[in-house]
């Protein structure tokens, strides 16, 4: 594919008002050109030499000046797309269908929230409140007192937070479970950089139990070295499955010198021990979930949080806003701590960079933590982790299917392989009838082998064009046909039986 | 004060933290009943010891609570509800349509695995946007998964990393070289990608002399990382010489054009040589800005780079789209997912509204409004201009001093932010580290704002430098119109004062 400018069209003047420019009418046009002083605002344009510019005029598609054009031509095209309302989804992974309560869509679409950027501590005074709730709500949710604004997503989260670790210890290897989600795991390779550069991180996976779905504990012992910066491990795991040795895997990293990482579900924090009870030095995570929609990936957030300790708080990427007192005796407000240590307050001397991230969501995120409250997220809590098993019996009761791991939370692995078909052809077969089937699991990653491979969740997809060339290091075709399903508070129980019954069909 | 200025005073709500409202026993929201088929002994489907026996200390309001309350903050947020010229941000509208689209299910509730037959519409309007971008830009492909312009300068950054590896070049290419006016983002996710930055001073036009670059480029250099024109307006006419010196010694360039908005439909990445650009469609494109995201900056490059692009791509074959996943020469991800997509369709759709001719306009605009400020900035006193012995005129933005109102008052650009705000329009953009003009500040008025809107605005900092020589302590205390009073910030790096959460807030509070 390649630019397509063969007949450049003729530069056409701006004759008429849009309804974007205030100043875009000819005659108010001509007022600031009068003003300036000269005739023709080409001559504005002098610094940029005559080689430099394009010749011609863009060719593009044509103007929709009317917003009810404009509107009708998004809609129907949009309209192309099946979606998880009218169709039946199981989808997760790295992006969760959840309810999203009505006040998080109408916080999310004030004007004064949607537009803003920087301003004054005084002059958005509320917007960084809202940021400040964020940060101290997610605090309560995983019991720690140091929280940054989030990053663009867990992935994100993840490899900040490696690196985070890796300056503190000096070391560089980083062991991740072998069945860590291929997205996130993607990511962080990418910020772990290559092996050819000075400072990279190597990223080492530590064999998964099959039968519980939480780490190897023998293999962690083998994994890990005076080399360990970090051990992370999530839980829920990226199979869903919930870990009940987080201690013993956390009294180990520390043991080696290394920092514990965990990754988790914040609306797991309802239900399961918050991350530092088993020993958690940083917790990472999802934003999504709470109240953002799915987005098409769009909705993605990620969060770091820590004990509020200088060893930790000197090494954060992120911008954090901080309480803090005003003028006025007793009066508060809210600045930036530590501006200074990220890339705005030292460039390439600053700790990795920031930037634009997810600030918006951020302030629903702290909507939705308001609503919910202590019981909500018990409440919510209990109800997936019932769902989910309710799922996990039904569904391993089909003839030749089978559930990976005992204890699930909201996600659970769907096993095909005994039935002699694949993830791909049960998938099609449900779309048919309206379902999303759950996301085809690739083949643990070797565990021990530093993951230098190409490895993202699409190439089991066998649908997929042909890579050009066999990605080095992992198969194409996994050797068991599995697939993740996701069951959260917006199905009933009769969209599990529908499934079951759909399922039944598809694999009789 | 001058009678026409607006008499501007902010909601002030007095709003707790959330933390300290509600009482125990509200409801904000209930879960669905559990099924009896469904209902299960909870605590028989854990593994012993992982339940959380000390509930988190949330607040506990009734949903109407929750609304008031992020309402009230909303309204104790000026935003740019006012009058907003943040230089470098390009504030500009965000047309309502665009929300009201992508908040349809269509696009909300959709999951990005999906199987693509049932992301048809989404994938045809990436593919449009696309084309687009590459119309624009001359670039063969655009990927949209970096998350922000920064995002997009760290893909430049891995992919440099790539490239030079599929070469066998990667041990001996380790520095990245950019200028001291080039965003921070480009050094710093430079840095964070493992490469030494190497950054150029300013010569005496206003950017780095061509000595002065080719002094640094060798055969250690893996990649030119800048932006052009920077943000006191000033353009590199030497720029094509630039590339073509990086390029001979074998480097990559990368144009971070965060600064398009006045030359678009004038300057392309691909005439000027470039190897790769990147666009902020929460910018230039009209995204809203959220208070920092969700964004997207848009990474495009040529041919030769396109192998290492971040996965997945967006394909069409045979009437159908598709995600294309690559081959392990590209980098993988830089982010879960195919990036900010709603984003995507709300750029696709400004440009739609607009088409050529609406580009050009918005270009044209941006650059007249901002000589027109020049034409009274200069007039206030104690003003003046970067570089002043530049006489050309500058592109979507330029740089002013306020170093004499400073030597003069005692009255300095923080003051001047504070008491700004006060007339209800947003305070203006000061500079990135380092400064190198003192007491800086950045407007940039763009396409949006109206010849009144602009009058008001520099009226209002006419009025604040007014008020700095007659009567600075209004200016050092403000601002007066606002739901708080200055924020006193100098604790907010000290470990025994600093408190990013209400418990850190609460104990240190106890303790202080």
């Amino acid at each position: 594919m390649t630019p397509k400018s063969p007949t450049p069209r003729p530069v056409v003047s701006p004759s008429s008002a849009h309804p974007y420019m205030a100043n875009s009418a000819p005659a108010l046009r001509q007022e600031l050109l009068d003003a300036i002083g000269v005739a023709d605002a080409e001559e504005l344009f002098e610094q940029i030499p005559e080689d430099h510019r394009l010749t011609g005029g863009l060719t593009l598609p044509p103007a929709l000046r009317s917003e009810a054009e404009l509107e009708r031509h998004l809609r129907r095209t949009l309209a192309k797309n099946g979606d998880a309302e009218r169709s039946l989804s199981f989808l997760g992974g790295g992006v969760w269908q959840h309810h999203v309560p009505a006040i998080c869509d109408e916080i999310a679409g004030r004007t004064e929230f949607v537009t803003s950027e920087w301003g004054t501590p005084a002059s958005d005074h509320g917007r960084n409140q809202a940021w400040f709730e964020f940060a101290s709500q997610l605090g309560e949710l995983v019991d720690l007192d140091f929280v940054g604004l989030p990053v663009y997503s867990w992935g994100c989260a993840l490899g900040h937070a490696v690196r985070m670790t890796a300056r503190m210890t000096g070391r560089s290897e980083v062991l991740v479970p072998a069945n860590l989600d291929r997205e996130r795991l993607a990511v962080l390779r990418t910020y772990c950089q290559p092996p050819e550069m000075r400072s990279a991180i190597l990223v080492v996976p530590v064999a998964v139990d099959p039968a519980t779905g939480g780490l190897d504990l023998d293999d962690l012992d083998l994994r890990l070295s005076e080399r360990t910066a970090a051990v992370y491990f999530e839980n829920p795991s990226s199979h869903g499955a919930i870990e009940a040795r987080g201690a013993e895997i956390s009294a180990r990293a520390r043991a080696a010198g290394a920092e514990t990482i965990v990754g988790v579900d914040p609306l797991s924090l309802g239900l399961l021990a918050p991350p530092p009870s088993y020993g958690a030095d940083v917790v990472v995570g999802s934003t999504q979930p709470l109240g953002i929609h799915m987005n098409c990936g769009g909705g993605t957030g990620g969060f770091i949080a820590t004990r509020d300790d200088e060893r930790y708080a000197r090494q954060y990427p992120t911008l954090q806003v901080s309480i803090a007192p005003t003028l006025t005796p007793g009066e508060h407000g809210f600045a930036m701590a530590l501006f200074e240590q990220s890339s705005y307050g030292r460039r390439e001397d600053g700790n990795d960079w920031t930037g634009n991230s997810v600030y918006l969501w951020a302030v629903v995120n702290a909507v939705y933590m308001s609503l919910m409250g202590p019981e909500g997220f018990r409440e919510l809590g209990e109800l997936l982790i019932q769902r989910a098993n309710h799922a996990a019996r039904r569904i391993g009761a089909i003839p030749g299917v089978s559930i990976a791991h005992p204890h699930v939370f909201k996600e659970l692995v769907v096993d095909v392989t005994d039935t002699g078909r694949t993830v791909a052809e049960v998938n099609a077969a449900l779309l048919e009838r309206g379902i999303f089937g759950g996301a085809a699991l690739p083949d643990d990653l070797p565990a021990g082998e530093p993951d230098l491979g190409f490895a993202v969740t699409d190439e089991v997809r066998e649908d997929a064009p042909a890579p050009t060339s066999t990605p080095s290091g992992s198969p194409v075709a996994p050797a068991r046909q599995r697939a993740l399903y996701c069951f959260t508070e917006v199905h009933a129980q009769e969209d599990v039986d529908r499934l079951v019954d759909a399922l039944t069909e598809v694999l009789a | 004060m001058s009678p026409s200025l607006p008499r501007y005073r902010s909601a002030d709500w007095d709003e707790p933290v959330v933390l300290e409202l509600g009482r125990p026993g509200r409801r904000g929201i209930y879960a669905p009943q559990v099924e009896d088929d469904v209902a299960a002994d909870v605590d028989a489907l854990l593994p012993p010891g992982v339940r959380r026996t000390t509930p988190p200390a949330l607040p506990e309001l009734s949903e109407f609570e929750v609304q008031r309350h992020y309402n009230h903050l909303s309204q104790m947020t000026l935003g740019m509800m006012g009058i907003n010229l943040f230089g470098t941000c390009t504030m500009k509208y965000n047309p309502r349509v665009n929300e009201r689209v992508v908040a349809r299910p269509e696009l909300a509730e959709v999951h990005p695995q999906q199987d693509p037959s049932t992301l048809q519409g989404i994938l045809e309007i990436v593919h449009a946007f696309e084309g687009i971008l590459q119309e624009l830009s001359g670039m063969d492909r655009f990927v949209f998964q970096p998350g922000g312009g920064a995002d997009a300068a760290y893909t430049h950054a891995c992919i440099t990393r790539a490239y030079h590896a599929s070469r066998g070049e990667l041990a001996r290419r380790t520095e990245v070289i950019t200028t001291i006016q080039t965003h921070p983002c480009s050094p710093a996710t430079a840095a964070a990608a493992g490469f030494d930055v190497v950054t150029l001073p300013l010569g005496p036009d206003g950017y780095p002399t061509l000595e002065s670059l080719k002094a640094a480029v060798s055969d250690r250099t893996a990649a030119l990382m800048v932006g052009n024109p920077d943000d006191m307006g000033v353009y590199n006419p030497e720029m094509k010489e630039w590339v073509r010196i990086v390029h001979e010694a074998g480097g990559l360039c990368f144009y971070d054009h965060a600064n398009f908005n006045g030359v678009m439909s004038r300057i392309r990445a691909r005439e000027l040589g470039f190897d790769a650009c990147m666009y902020m469609l929460h910018k230039t494109f009209a995204g809203p800005k959220g208070g920092g995201g969700p964004a997207v900056g848009a990474y495009g490059c040529q041919p030769e780079l396109v192998p290492f692009l971040p996965r997945p791509l967006v394909d069409l074959h045979d009437g159908v789209y598709g995600l294309d996943e690559g081959d392990e020469r590209s980098i993988g991800r830089v982010r879960e997912y195919w990036g900010n997509v709603p984003v995507v369709v709300k750029a696709y759709s400004w440009v739609r509204a607009l088409g050529a001719e609406g580009i050009r306009q918005a270009a044209d605009l941006s650059v007249i409004a901002n000589n027109y400020m020049e034409t009274r900035l200069l007039q206030i006193r104690g003003v003046s201009k970067s570089h002043p012995h530049l006489t050309q005129h500058r592109l979507e933005m330029t740089r002013y001093s306020l170093e004499q109102v400073h030597a003069d008052t005692g009255i300095d650009v923080h003051d001047i932010q504070n008491r700004m705000v006060d007339f209800g329009v947003d305070a203006p953009w000061l500079a990135h580290e380092p400064w190198l003009i003192p007491e800086p500040i950045t407007p940039e008025a763009g396409e949006t704002w109206s010849k009144e809107d602009i009058d008001t605005w520099i009226d209002v900092l006419a009025e604040v430098v007014r008020e700095a020589y007659e009567d600075p302590e209004t200016v050092r205390t403000a601002p007066h119109n606002h739901a708080i009073a200055q924020v006193q910030a100098g604790g907010v790096d000290d470990p025994e004062r600093w408190a990013t959460t209400w418990r850190a807030h609460v104990r240190k509070r106890a303790s202080a």
